[in-house]
């Protein structure tokens, strides 16, 4: 008997995206209750599947009993757990947010969300390359649609940027597919890298420049300057549940190379071994060092939210690079961190703006708003710039602890400091510079119940820091592992009669 | 040890307390803050016998992230007791002072809830037993102390007063966290004992240069050192409780209180020598001049602090054992006169509504107690004898007049010293009998201040008192206490020294003397050196610093725009750009490009197809402005495209691309109804060679690879697809069971992007209005006719036609070229052929027309049959498939796979319908109204 568990993250939202597309008389209550279902449903699953992962084991789940290399399948380990988890535990707050009225008003919210979150989890699931493509094509289209949820010009004007150069950035993933077939004749990610490792590659200069290409693109999705300048607009034009959900989204950019790194760009015998690391080291820290310049330059708070997390992929992205398990464990801290707290922080705007009328989120002398949400500005600011005591502060100590170069150091420590003097300033001029008279509008506290839920879970990341250093120190080796991962995706365990 | 997680706990667990009672009164709030605060006191004084008397070190430790090196451990020795003294014993004494100070209108709960977290803040510093947790506690002040300045958020000084604080001891705090963690790098543990263990092998280390001035950049941004003393004058906007605290015992001691937690690990090289010593003098020297000219009463002070700061730094810097217990030693005495005198300025403030010296005067008459108290502490801070400050001040002097360090410049160093003393009385003198002497201006009098309430007196009383109990009888008062912090400090045995008022007619005394007269006369004789120092440039401090970040921030936008000027061209090309040169590497790499494989040989038709669709390529770049044209020419590439499928033996492909091509043509040409038929020039002549550039070299590598591609073969999956197609997929087509079966899942995910593509677009376009133009470019007006009789009897009569072969194309899909995703496109080309003849109303006038349920339903109906099989207990999307016998019929093939295609065909349909739909509405909406 074989456990269908992990088809679920992805049959679970398709189905529920397409009932609810099904429910022909619009009803918002039905609608939502399906969706809200759906997406808590996700979270004891992926509970569920990180458990199984963490007992060391990889799952492999063999799409229509065809065995690999030749059919598509779902690999289960660590990382894909652990990103599955990070996706749920932000989708639930995220979507109770939407559902106070940001769903509103726009056709197919609910569906479109849920289809997001399938490619999304699938993207984190799949072991095989084109699958990956299709994943990444179901979150584009979702996502582009999300991003224009709602409508303005605004947003019309990012959405055609985002969905231009993502679709530019599609046709080159197909190519270099292409090519990556022609090098190894293989589409299976654990089979490229037994290729390599056999001898077995028709020829080093093919498998060179696919596995550019995919960089290129995987790049792209994660937002690597200079191929960066989509997020900026799309990010702060989004609504602020959607810009939410898509902190997640660079980082499914970063997980593609990560998941490649030890099967094609990292391999000691591939032929692109030590060709890609300089490149993306330098861009790493030219990326933080330029979205550093962006947070200080914003004149909105969406503005400054998205150049964050351009600053939060440079990071990782270096954390990538450095490429020993003790980077990779800091960087997955970070990454979670970085997460949360960017969703945060976009929820936040997202309240800000509404109680703040035309001015909206500029950063700008206004009227007062309730300490409530100064307070949790106070929190995010701390927890975004990375200073003491929370889950910021402990993901910088750990990278840069484990990323001993001083380049690194001078250029994250001077963005940290860029940062704090940004916060301050959009801070006090948001929250304390105000017009004398008239008593703030009172929050109501479940408005900021969804983005408190993640508040805490930055602060459990602070309480539980050593325990959760341990997982990802765990995953970080069971990635480098790559012929473990290849012997378990390609090997023993017969097809089913 | 848990006495010791107790005393740094409760202040922040507390800290939440005020603000939670804030409804239940004033008296409360004060209470409940000053209780755990007390209680905190009290428990540190329990552990006095031990650490002071018995010299034991407390510890104790709890894991939080050990893999980093960071542990919630504290120490309690004489240096941590000493400070955790002041911190506790001052900030009860503030909370008392504080509570009568607020006004009625302030939030008491939130700023004695600043309060408490800031004192935690502090405590932790202080008693932290590991270099990272001592970094955090360090940052947590700098947060909690910037939310205390900002206190009166409502003034524009305090806001610029916290960032500027903020924004300097932050930067400090980053700089000592690399410094800190070098360290721990250095000795392998983050451990404090540890560190100072190994000052050895720190010193040696090739990093220490690197290491100390990390940590001395935070020392110095936080103890206000030169050049980084000009956040704390502007501090000042913070609530005087505030500063009494923050600004004479606790925060800017933080950073003295490092190098003397540091001593025995950083100091003792020429650099340390070199660096602390002349910053210490700077300062010394330079907060003093200032002190002397300010008129306000708190500026004043805030200046002298940092002058007292320059001086014990100053005495670190000497790096002798007797001058860090001088060090230690006026760490006590200057926190208790200035903290004091924090106070009598709140209060004249409060009682007089001014802190301006220049519109004060004669207030002993109204302010004798204040006054009173005021003048002792004044005289403590100028180093007169039988107070505290005297002592440590002598003590200081006999170390300046020691050093024999500078070389020829041995004499500098006293005189200096000396002159700092001097100025030093003389702006003491200033602040007692400016304020309490001569005459009271008018407006005073009118005002009549009066004294505080009693007990509001009463913190500044304890003080002052302690100032006297100190300077008459240090030995017994302070004695074991300096002991103990200083035997910490220097991590060993303490030097010989005499806590006597009396030391003899030495060179010291005679230093005190001449700084107290000279600085009486300095007082006397002023008035020349305030003409000068008017004549003096006065920076303002904020402004400047205003300006820097205004400037910063301005510049990091204009670099920022000029990388990233939002324009998508430029964008693109920065995506296209690592693909060019990716293309122009391997090119340049020169492999052999042609294979083993032979090419296939060329005809004529072949040669002519080619011409035809480069031909049409470049047309589609030459003309692509007049928009209708090079959509033409697009579908002819495509068109040539299907055709090349057709010649090499893929009919699935071609009938694929044939029918994408006439639905995206059809779109398209819908899309562009609503926009101008003609593009504008916009592009330059750079932009032009730009696209050219890297336009030539993708195309031409793309090419090259693929020739190179295809005439080097290797072992690919492919041959198991064919090998297994009929005995594992059961169908002949292999493009099809590849399609359904083999790699079903991926299809079941693009048609899911078909239908979220439907469903976003659908989205995308409701409730928008487009204007339509009524007339062309050239001026003529559309026709209105807007369905031609021949087209739409065409039209009507194809569709069953057109619906029988799509039918057939998709049940025969399986064995031969056809399927699901063709069969749609046909049966969506035939029923957009109705919408073009008929317009949209015609059509849905007779069909039903909500697509969305359509959609859905044929990705649900692929995904159950996938589902189906978990039934079955095999894998999502295992395919089954069965031959039948029918009568007539004969052999009949129904594979499970078959019904997946069944969901393709009515997802492509749909979605195709409902984009359509979608555009097709677009133009009716606005024609009726343009009629």
């Amino acid at each position: 008997m074989i456990s269908h568990l992990i088809m679920a993250p992805v049959l679970l939202p398709l189905f529920a995206g397409l009932l609810i597309l099904l429910e022909v008389r619009q009803r918002l209550w039905l609608r939502r209750a399906t969706g809200l279902i759906a997406t808590a449903l996700l979270l004891p699953i992926a509970f569920l599947l990180w458990q199984q992962a963490a007992a060391g084991d990889i799952t492999v789940y063999r799409l229509g009993n065809w065995q690999p290399p030749f059919g598509i399948v779902l690999v289960l380990d660590q990382l894909s757990a652990m990103m599955l988890l990070i996706t749920a535990l932000l989708a639930l707050p995220v979507y109770l947010h939407a559902c106070r009225g940001d769903d509103q008003p726009g056709a197919n919210f609910h569906s479109l969300f849920q289809f997001q979150l399938l490619g999304i989890n699938g993207a984190f699931l799949t072991g095989d390359l084109f699958n990956l493509f299709v994943f990444f094509e179901v979150l584009l289209i979702a996502s582009y649609a999300l991003l224009m949820h709602g409508q303005g010009p605004q947003r019309a004007k990012a959405g055609l940027h985002y969905v231009i150069l993502n679709l530019a950035g599609s046709s080159l993933f197909l190519f270099g597919l292409g090519l990556l077939y022609a090098a190894t004749g293989t589409l299976n990610m654990a089979d490229v890298g037994r290729v390599i490792c056999a001898g077995e590659l028709v020829s080093p200069l093919l498998l060179q420049v696919s596995g550019a290409l995919l960089l290129v693109v995987f790049a792209l999705k994660a937002a690597l300057l200079p191929l960066s300048f989509w997020l900026p607009g799309a990010y702060s034009a989004a609504s602020a549940p959607v810009a939410a959900l898509f902190a997640i989204m660079t980082k499914v950019g970063l997980y593609a190379i990560w998941r490649m790194w030890p099967l094609l760009y990292g391999l000691q015998d591939s032929p692109l071994h030590g060709m890609v690391s300089p490149w993306l080291w330098g861009l790493a820290l030219a990326t933080i060092a330029f979205a550093a310049l962006g947070v200080l330059s914003a004149q909105r708070l969406a503005v400054l939210a998205s150049w964050l997390v351009l600053v939060s992929v440079g990071t990782l992205m270096a954390a990538l690079t450095a490429s020993t398990p003790a980077a990779w464990a800091a960087g997955f801290y970070y990454m979670i961190h970085s997460t949360f707290a960017a969703a945060a922080l976009f929820l936040l705007v997202g309240l800000i703006s509404a109680h703040r009328g035309v001015l909206a989120d500029q950063i700008e002398e206004g009227s007062g708003l309730s300490p409530l949400l100064g307070l949790l500005f106070v929190v995010l600011a701390v927890m975004l710039v990375g200073l003491p005591p929370l889950s910021g502060f402990i993901g910088k100590l750990v990278l840069l602890q484990a990323v001993p170069e001083a380049a690194f150091w001078i250029v994250l420590l001077l963005a940290s400091l860029l940062l704090l003097i940004a916060f301050s300033r959009a801070g006090s001029t948001v929250f304390w510079r105000h017009q004398a008279g008239g008593k703030p509008a009172t929050l109501p506290l479940a408005a900021a119940a969804p983005l408190t839920f993640l508040l805490l879970l930055c602060v459990a990341m602070v309480v539980l820091a050593a325990p959760m250093m341990n997982v990802a120190a765990s995953t970080a080796e069971q990635l480098a592992n790559a012929q473990g991962y290849i012997d378990a995706v390609l090997g023993a365990a017969e097809v089913m009669p | 040890m848990s006495v010791l997680f107790a005393i740094v706990l409760l202040p922040l667990i507390a800290a939440l307390l005020p603000r939670l009672v804030q409804s239940m009164g004033r008296s409360t709030v004060a209470i409940v803050t000053a209780l755990p605060v007390l209680l905190a006191l009290l428990l540190l004084l329990g552990t006095a016998p031990s650490v002071l008397v018995d010299g034991e070190l407390l510890q104790a430790a709890v894991p939080w992230l050990p893999q980093a090196g960071l542990m919630l451990a504290f120490r309690l020795d004489g240096l941590a007791w000493l400070f955790a003294l002041l911190i506790l014993g001052i900030g009860l004494l503030v909370i008392v002072y504080g509570h009568y100070y607020l006004e009625k209108s302030d939030s008491g709960g939130r700023f004695f809830s600043l309060l408490l977290l800031f004192m935690a803040a502090m405590l932790g510093v202080v008693c932290s037993d590991n270099l990272l947790l001592l970094v955090v506690f360090w940052e947590l002040t700098s947060i909690s102390s910037f939310l205390l300045i900002g206190y009166w958020s409502g003034q524009a000084a305090a806001r610029k007063g916290a960032r500027m604080a903020l924004t300097l001891t932050g930067a400090g705090g980053l700089a000592l966290l690399a410094g800190v963690i070098l360290i721990g790098q250095t000795v392998g543990s983050y451990d404090l004992g540890t560190v100072l263990a190994s000052g050895d092998l720190i010193r040696s280390h090739a990093l220490y240069p690197l290491m100390l001035v990390l940590v001395l950049l935070g020392v110095f941004t936080k103890s206000a050192q030169f050049p980084f003393h000009f956040w704390l004058p502007h501090a000042m906007s913070a609530p005087t409780p505030v500063s009494a605290y923050l600004h004479s015992a606790t925060m800017v001691k933080a950073g003295v209180f490092l190098l003397a937690r540091f001593y025995p690990a950083l100091a003792g090289t020429d650099l340390w020598f070199v660096l602390v010593s002349s910053i210490g003098l700077v300062t010394l020297l330079l907060g003093a001049w200032m002190a002397l000219f300010r008129h306000d009463l708190k500026g004043l002070l805030a200046y002298s602090t940092i002058s007292h700061l320059g001086l014990i730094t100053l005495l670190f810097g000497l790096s002798t054992r007797l001058a860090a217990v001088a060090a230690v030693f006026h760490v006590i005495n200057h926190a208790t006169f200035k903290a004091s005198l924090f106070m009598a300025a709140g209060i004249i403030d409060h009682e007089t509504g001014t802190r301006d010296i220049r519109k004060l005067g004669g207030l002993r008459r109204y302010l004798p107690h204040t006054m009173a108290l005021a003048t002792v502490a004044s005289m403590a801070m100028a180093g007169v004898p039988l107070l505290n400050g005297f002592l440590s001040k002598e003590m200081f002097f006999a170390e300046a007049a020691d050093t024999p360090l500078y070389g020829s410049l041995n004499w500098l160093v006293p005189t200096l010293a000396t002159i700092a003393g001097m100025l030093s009385v003389a702006y003491s003198l200033r602040f007692v009998h400016d304020v309490f002497f001569g005459p009271v201006p008018a407006a005073l009098v009118a005002h009549a201040p009066h004294e505080p309430r009693r007990l509001m007196r009463v913190p500044v009383e304890v003080l002052v008192l302690l100032c006297l109990a100190v300077g008459v009888f240090p030995a017994v008062v302070v004695g074991p206490l300096l002991a103990a912090a200083a035997t910490a400090t220097l991590g060993g045995e303490l030097p010989e020294y005499s806590l006597a008022i009396w030391h003899g007619l030495n060179v010291p005394f005679l230093m005190s003397l001449l700084a107290l007269t000279g600085g009486v006369a300095i007082y006397v004789w002023r008035a020349p050196l305030f003409a000068l120092q008017r004549r003096w440039p006065r920076p303002h401090a904020p402004a400047i610093f205003e300006q820097a970040v205004q400037a910063l921030v301005a510049v990091a936008g204009r670099f920022v725009r000029f990388i990233d000027n939002g324009a998508l061209q430029r964008y693109v090309s920065w995506l296209m750009l690592p693909v060019a040169l990716i293309m122009l590497a391997a090119m340049a790499s020169r492999p052999d490009w042609l294979g083993e494989h032979a090419l296939t040989p060329v005809d004529g038709l072949s040669i002519l197809a080619t011409i035809v669709a480069v031909l049409a390529a470049l047309a589609t770049v030459v003309l692509r402005r007049q928009r209708l044209v090079a959509l033409l020419m697009i579908s002819v590439v495509g068109l040539i495209v299907s055709l090349a499928f057709l010649r090499l033996s893929a009919p699935d492909l071609a009938l694929t691309q044939l029918s994408v091509e006439v639905v995206t043509v059809l779109l398209l040409m819908l899309a562009m109804y609503f926009l101008p038929s003609r593009g504008v020039i916009e592009s330059t002549w750079w932009d032009r060679s730009r696209d050219l550039f890297l336009s030539l070299s993708i195309g031409v590598g793309v090419g090259l690879l693929a020739l190179f591609a295809m005439t080097h073969p290797g072992a690919t999956i492919s041959t198991f697809f064919i090998d297994n197609s009929i005995p594992g997929g059961g169908g002949a087509n292999v493009v099809n069971v590849i399609l359904v079966d083999f790699r079903g899942f991926d299809t079941l995910g693009e048609i899911t992007v078909l239908a979220i593509a439907a469903a976003g677009i659908y989205a995308l376009l409701e409730n928008l209005g487009l204007c339509l133009p009524i007339y062309d470019p050239e001026g003529r007006p559309w026709a209105k006719d807007r369905s031609p009789l021949v087209l739409q009897m065409i039209s009507r009569a194809v569709l069953p036609i057109a619906l029988l072969v799509a039918m057939y194309i998709l049940v025969r899909g399986h064995n031969m070229p056809g399927g699901g995703f063709i069969a749609g496109l046909i049966t969506a080309v035939a029923l957009v052929l109705q919408y073009v003849a008929s317009g949209v109303h015609w059509v849905h006038a007779r069909v039903p027309h909500n697509y969305h349920p359509l959609v859905a339903f044929g990705v649900l109906l692929a995904g159950l049959t996938g589902l189906a099989s978990l039934l079955l207990g095999y894998p999502f999307l295992t395919s089954t498939f069965e031959y039948i016998y029918w009568p007539i019929v004969g052999k009949f093939e129904l594979a499970s796979a078959m019904l997946f295609d069944l969901g393709v065909y009515i997802t492509v349909v749909g979605a195709t319908l409902l984009i359509l739909a979608r555009l097709g509405k677009l133009s009716v909406v606005e024609q009726e109204e343009g009629n």
